[in-house]
């Protein structure tokens, strides 16, 4: 076996033994599993936080209209003052109490909600609503308005977004989903490259502390040895990120067999992402037929092998830079003031994608997409919401071509910085091993 | 023997220079190590031993002048040929002792179940058999210096290079080391032992070179070093009832040194002459000669006035 076939073998090995690995492996899709999970079983369990609401409605318009549901129950009380019934929400007996006093048109209502404990945000919104329907209902009959007009203006908005491909193709688009898809993918990035990058960082500086540095150099040259650490340690992202795939689909499979909910479309789609619909109600038929909308208008064929060229070349540039500084590391104080300017374009990344998720398509976010240091979070954002393939292609060529440039500088810092110690060192310093033969 | 000790190794170094910003580490260094030999690397701290140790392990380049190992320029072919002990020297922590040493001989080219062959042996000769699955981290001080010196030699280099190799030895294993050391020389191997331990140069070396400022200030032979710096300081033990009598002496002869010696009827004489005939023929007149000396300079005095002249010059 070759050198750097040698050394690739021991840093995965290492790694994949460690008990942290282990840990991290069958905690991570538990921690994502979690995410999806936890909705549902909040669905479903929604019925013991069912609201007992007493509604004193001494103007009678509303009665009729509050409609009880899986989350509240209305109970209609006559001929209690309110008082008393506040007591019995004081005592439990109801949860909240909705006081309504005689209303006239022109006057505001004056309704209040009484309660022990918060009320719900839905609830409260849901007799909002009611209420205010109501009036304007009221009022329009009251100015002479014909009833049967008055039914016919009811309306329920349904508002779909068609996205127009070159071919003049319309596609149903999900702001939503691309939205949350952009974001995870995003941060997914971010999170490898710093953990990883620092699994990097930490090597070079353990291998030159512990002095073992300078026997291993004498065997194979500097090079192989940054760059088999930095292929070693990529395995091991893969490793862990493919851990993370299986073990969430074993897990999600696990739960749907268990609460019995089959439901093929979410699952084939291949994604879990779009678990909020399905918990919603996940029988409902309509509700299955939006989630295979949302899975057929996600393009996974682009956006699965662009998050693994994006996340391969942005760890590769940022291991390098990662593998030079580590080689900087003298005591841990010194090594902060060189980090800094690696985890700066990070920031800099994964804070502006909440800008690009609002705008893909802007200037700004095209540029940063752009940047090598920034485009491999930046890009992952835009994916989903659809970019030209001819920036995807100069993006990666840019990323390949600045990737190549970092791994010569940082190879001739870490081969110097590696043998150097007890030495404050300052950028200029620094600057001069580049010319080192 | 195996194949790779049929061979021997000499090195050649012409003319060699190597700054590190303005700073000159070695300053057009020339010296020749002879084959199968023990070569001193001697030089006080910052002389450039360590760079010129990293050159001939390729760890660094020279910017000018070359090394020659049997006459042929430096290669990468050179690396598995070579072992080298560094002064800091350290292990994974977290690995196991035998995986390590399995890895380590790898990395110089070995194969896997060869370098296991081997190890085994080595370890059972120096009693450490048991801690092949130990984490390096339980091993003490002194049995991890075992294990790396057995990782330095497990390829059957012929060149060693062993910078500091005593330190953090007890007198024990250091006697084990040293007598490995001049095993590893008869069977072949050229080492180059670089120290600032000069009782070990005198036990040890066969030459040595003492480097200075980046130049050799000093190459030779030891014991031609020796005789070359020669005080020529006698020691004479006299045994007499008279003291007086040799006190006298320091008439006729005003150089001498006159000590008494352990025994209360015997004295010693010192003279710096390479052949204090008279003062000898006066001796025997007066008392019995019971011993002459010739004490030569040991290498710590040559060092010590070999750079301190040095440094008065520049």
């Amino acid at each position: 076996m070759n050198k750097i076939g040698l050394i690739i073998k021991r840093e995965y090995l290492t790694r994949v033994r460690k008990r942290s690995f282990i840990i991290m492996t069958f905690l991570g899709p538990v921690l994502l599993a979690a995410i999806y999970i936890i909705p549902i079983l909040l669905a479903l369990h929604s019925e013991s936080d069912k609201k007992t609401i007493a509604v004193v409605d001494e103007s009678h318009w509303f009665e009729d209209r509050l409609k009880s549901n899986e989350e509240q129950t209305f109970i209609i009380v006559e001929n209690m003052p309110i008082d008393s019934v506040k007591t019995l929400v004081q005592e439990g007996y109801y949860d909240i109490a909705l006081h309504v006093p005689p209303t006239q048109l022109n006057i505001p209502s004056n309704a209040i909600l009484y309660s022990h404990k918060q009320v719900p945000m839905n609830v409260e919104s849901y007799i909002r609503n009611v209420m205010k329907k109501e009036i304007e209902e009221q009022k329009l009959l009251a100015s002479g308005v014909d009833p049967d007009i008055v039914n016919a203006v009811k309306t329920d908005v349904n508002l779909s977004v068609m996205r127009m491909d070159e071919t003049g193709n319309e596609k149903e688009t999900f702001t939503q989903v691309q939205f949350t898809l952009g974001i995870i993918l995003a941060t997914l990035i971010y999170m490898f490259i710093i953990f990883f990058g620092g699994q990097v960082l930490n090597g070079v500086a353990e291998e030159k502390t512990n002095r073992i540095i300078e026997v291993i150099v004498s065997s194979v040259k500097p090079f192989q040895l940054m760059m088999g650490k930095i292929i070693g340690v990529s395995l091991v992202a893969l490793t862990q990120f493919a851990m993370w795939i299986i073990m969430t689909v074993i897990i999600y499979f696990g739960f749907t067999a268990v609460v019995g909910l089959s439901n093929p479309a979410a699952i084939s789609s291949g994604t879990v992402l779009n678990q909020e619909m399905v918990s919603a109600d996940i029988m409902n038929n309509e509700n299955v037929m939006q989630v295979v909308n949302i899975a057929h208008s996600i393009d996974f064929g682009t956006i699965i092998p662009c998050f693994l060229i994006f996340f391969i070349l942005g760890y590769l540039l940022y291991a390098t830079l990662y593998a030079a500084v580590g080689s900087l590391v003298d005591n841990n104080t010194d090594s902060q003031q060189f980090t800094l300017p690696i985890t700066v374009p990070l920031m800099v990344a994964i804070i502006s994608s909440f800008y690009i998720i609002n705008n893909p398509d802007g200037v700004l976010s095209v540029v940063l997409s752009m940047i090598p240091f920034t485009s491999p979070i930046s890009m992952m954002v835009r994916i989903p919401f659809g970019v030209p393939i001819w920036q995807i292609v100069i993006s990666i060529i840019l990323l390949i071509g600045t990737f190549i440039l970092m791994t010569w500088i940082a190879a001739k810092i870490y081969r110097t910085g590696i043998l150097m110690y007890g030495k404050k060192l300052t950028y200029k310093e620094i600057f001069k091993w580049l010319k080192y033969k | 023997m195996s194949f790779h000790n049929s061979k021997t190794m000499k090195i050649t170094v012409n003319q060699v220079s190597k700054r590190y910003g303005d700073y000159p580490a070695l300053d057009s260094i020339s010296l020749e190590v002879p084959e199968q030999s023990i070569y001193g690397l001697l030089g006080p701290n910052g002389a450039g031993k360590t760079t010129l140790i990293r050159i001939l392990n390729q760890i660094t380049a020279p910017d000018s002048g070359d090394v020659l190992l049997n006459g042929e320029p430096l290669n990468r072919t050179h690396i598995a040929r070579i072992g080298y002990l560094p002064e800091e020297r350290g292990l994974y922590k977290k690995m196991k002792v035998g995986e390590q040493a399995v890895y380590l001989a790898q990395l110089k080219g070995i194969g896997k179940n060869e370098a296991e062959k081997r190890l085994r042996k080595w370890f059972n000769r120096f009693e450490i058999n048991g801690w092949w699955d130990k984490k390096v981290e339980e091993l003490s001080k002194g049995m991890q210096q075992k294990v790396q010196f057995i990782t330095t030699v497990i390829h059957e280099p012929e060149l060693l290079i062993f910078d500091e190799p005593f330190s953090g030895f007890d007198p024990i294993n250091a006697n084990l080391l040293k007598e490995s050391i001049i095993e590893l020389r008869d069977k072949g191997a050229t080492v180059l032992l670089s120290t600032h331990n000069m009782a070990s140069v005198e036990e040890l070396c066969d030459s040595i070179t003492l480097i200075q400022k980046g130049h050799s200030i000093l190459e030779g032979k030891v014991t031609d070093i020796k005789r070359q710096n020669d005080t020529h300081r006698r020691e004479i033990l006299v045994r007499t009832d008279d003291r007086q009598r040799v006190l006298n002496l320091t008439a006729k002869h005003p150089d001498i040194l006159i000590e008494n010696a352990g025994e209360p009827d015997e004295m010693k004489i010192t003279v710096m002459d390479e052949s204090p005939n008279d003062l000898i023929k006066d001796i025997l007149q007066i008392g019995q000669l019971v011993s002459f000396k010739e004490i030569l300079p040991s290498m710590n005095d040559i060092f010590i006035q070999k750079v301190q002249s040095q440094n008065e010059q520049s």
